[in-house]
């Protein structure tokens, strides 16, 4: 499904980001990305994004060159990928539910398919009763949710949470992985950058180590070892 | 996409546009005032030059030269002088006075001063010499006019100069200063209206880019969960053009006590100029500038700021 051939990026700086980098996801992989800061894990998701272009080598997207896609191809491409960042990102002047009908009218969906489609992933997330909250009255962990609500809710191929409970408390951190499990349960690929040993350890799934811009480990069914 | 689809995009973008203008309160009511400053200004800056328009026009008309005749020239002599003078291109009117006029006008200048009056009927005659009142198309053409003057058409038929004296040489100096200043003031007034245009609108415009560089983490969410280009910019457009109309509707508004309060004024001041009246007059060719102005810095401005967080 995602294939990254042989890519590297070094920096106009000439700092090396990524280097040589080759894996593959198979559809419905739950996959933890793990490695310490600077060890490239964001390049490689803004690669993948196609917010920046590989040095060299390639990344295909069923198939595609994402490199080769046009301005349209990309907007079409990002609808289907869902994104959940640390720092939530949400559009502060939206309410909860504008923040998710925005993603589905960005992308083009009837006001119909908005009023059936967003209580729906509200309850999901267990907010429905925010949903006519900004998001600077909900807590960390709320504002997460409503980020994998929105990430969710034009059921997009695959997941991208880029360190999604680094802001978070335990039991918020708790929450958000459980969502994340069942949203892979439901058949969405998801690929999770973390640094959280606990996480990993409990989720007992794919694991790839990235330390200086080289994978170093690929393990099926990895633990973390810092 | 289809119609019906480009119809609700619309909507929703001029929704998104208004909400976005409500709920940022305190920015938006800071770029309105800008904006309103800026307009305030290009308004001055129309009804300015109205005011000096008329006023210079004014000055223009109050030069002329007054050509006084000797008491014995002929009256035929004059009308003679007079249809030279009128078949120069660079007059505009000439105006004859009689010698009777010119005493009439004397005695009635002088009404309150006994002793001259005496002197008057103790000289028995008319001591006054016809005039011919001289205006020009433009104050710069004095100088040629009383050239003309000076030369023989001047002199009567039998050889005898008739004319007695022409003012432009007694009033050359202030005539000519005046004229330096009218086209002076003219290309200062040019230069200012562009400078303050030009500076107003640059004003705006990095209001609104500021207002844009406080959302540049939002387009960048925007542009990541796949919004188009079109879409992310029209919300900002339409704030900008919301801008635009109420800063647009407040300066107009505001116009209303200002010029009113000034209309006395200048009146008194500019010989007969109510910028007052004058703006009531002319209220929808101006309010016409302003709205139309507001609206196009304020879409172009966020057209233009908003550009930049677009790349990713």
């Amino acid at each position: 499904m995602i294939f990254f051939d042989r890519v590297s990026k070094v920096y106009p700086d000439s700092s090396v980001a990524l280097e040589d980098v080759s894996f593959t996801i198979e559809p419905n992989e739950f996959i933890s990305i793990v490695g310490p800061s600077g060890a490239g894990k964001t390049t490689l998701l803004k690669l993948f994004l196609a917010e920046d272009k590989p040095s060299s080598g390639s990344i295909f997207y069923q198939d595609n060159n994402v490199q080769n896609f046009d301005k349209k191809e990309i907007n079409d491409f990002r609808r289907k990928i869902g994104m959940i960042f640390q720092d939530f990102r949400l559009l502060p002047n939206k309410t909860v539910y504008e923040n998710i009908a925005f993603t589905m009218e960005a992308a083009g969906r009837t006001d119909e398919d908005i009023e059936s489609d967003v209580p729906h992933v509200l309850e999901l997330v267990d907010l429905v009763n925010k949903a006519w909250n900004f998001p600077k009255e909900l807590s960390g962990g709320e504002q997460q949710r409503v980020a994998i609500a929105r990430a969710l809710v034009n059921e997009p191929d695959v997941i991208i949470a880029d360190e999604p409970t680094g802001n978070l408390d335990p039991i918020n951190t708790y929450d958000v992985v459980q969502i994340l499990k069942k949203i892979n349960d439901m058949g969405t690929t998801v690929i999770l950058t973390t640094h959280n040993k606990g996480i990993i350890d409990s989720l007992n799934r794919r694991v790839v180590v990235l330390e200086n811009g080289r994978i170093v480990r690929d393990d099926k069914t990895g633990k973390y070892f810092a | 996409m289809t119609k019906a689809m480009l119809w609700i995009k619309l909507k929703r973008v001029i929704r998104t546009g208004f909400f976005n203008f409500w709920r940022n309160g305190t920015v938006s009511l800071a770029s309105v005032l800008v904006m309103m400053v800026a307009l305030t200004v290009m308004g001055s800056i129309f009804i300015g030059k109205a005011v000096l328009d008329t006023s210079l026009a004014e000055l223009s008309s109050r030069i002329d030269i007054n050509v006084t005749f000797t008491t014995s020239a002929s009256e035929e002599d004059i009308l003679e002088v007079k249809h030279s003078l009128e078949s120069l291109p660079e007059v505009l009117l000439v105006n004859y006075v009689t010698r009777q006029e010119a005493l009439d006008a004397f005695k009635e200048r002088h009404a309150g001063d006994q002793s001259i009056l005496t002197a008057l009927d103790e000289l028995g005659e008319n001591p006054l010499g016809a005039v011919l009142n001289i205006k020009a198309r433009d104050p710069s053409q004095y100088a040629s006019v009383a050239e003309f003057l000076e030369s023989d058409n001047a002199l009567s038929s039998s050889g005898i100069t008739i004319v007695d004296r022409v003012n432009y040489f007694q009033n050359k100096v202030a005539i000519d200063r005046l004229t330096q200043i009218i086209s002076s003031a003219d290309k200062l007034a040019f230069a200012a209206t562009l400078f303050f245009a030009i500076v107003s609108i640059l004003i705006a415009f990095n209001t609104i880019r500021l207002t844009i560089y406080i959302a540049r983490d939002e387009i960048s969410v925007m542009r990541l969960v796949g919004a188009s280009t079109t879409y992310i910019q029209g919300p900002f457009v339409v704030v900008g053009i919301i801008y635009g109309l109420v800063a647009a509707l407040i300066t107009v508004i505001i116009f209303l006590p200002i010029t009113y309060w000034l209309g006395s004024t200048t009146e008194t001041f500019f010989g007969g100029f109510n910028v007052f009246s004058y703006y009531l007059r002319n209220f929808l060719e101006i309010a016409f500038i302003i709205f139309g102005s507001g609206v196009v810095i304020g879409a172009i401005s966020s057209l233009l700021a908003i550009r930049k967080y677009l790349k990713i």
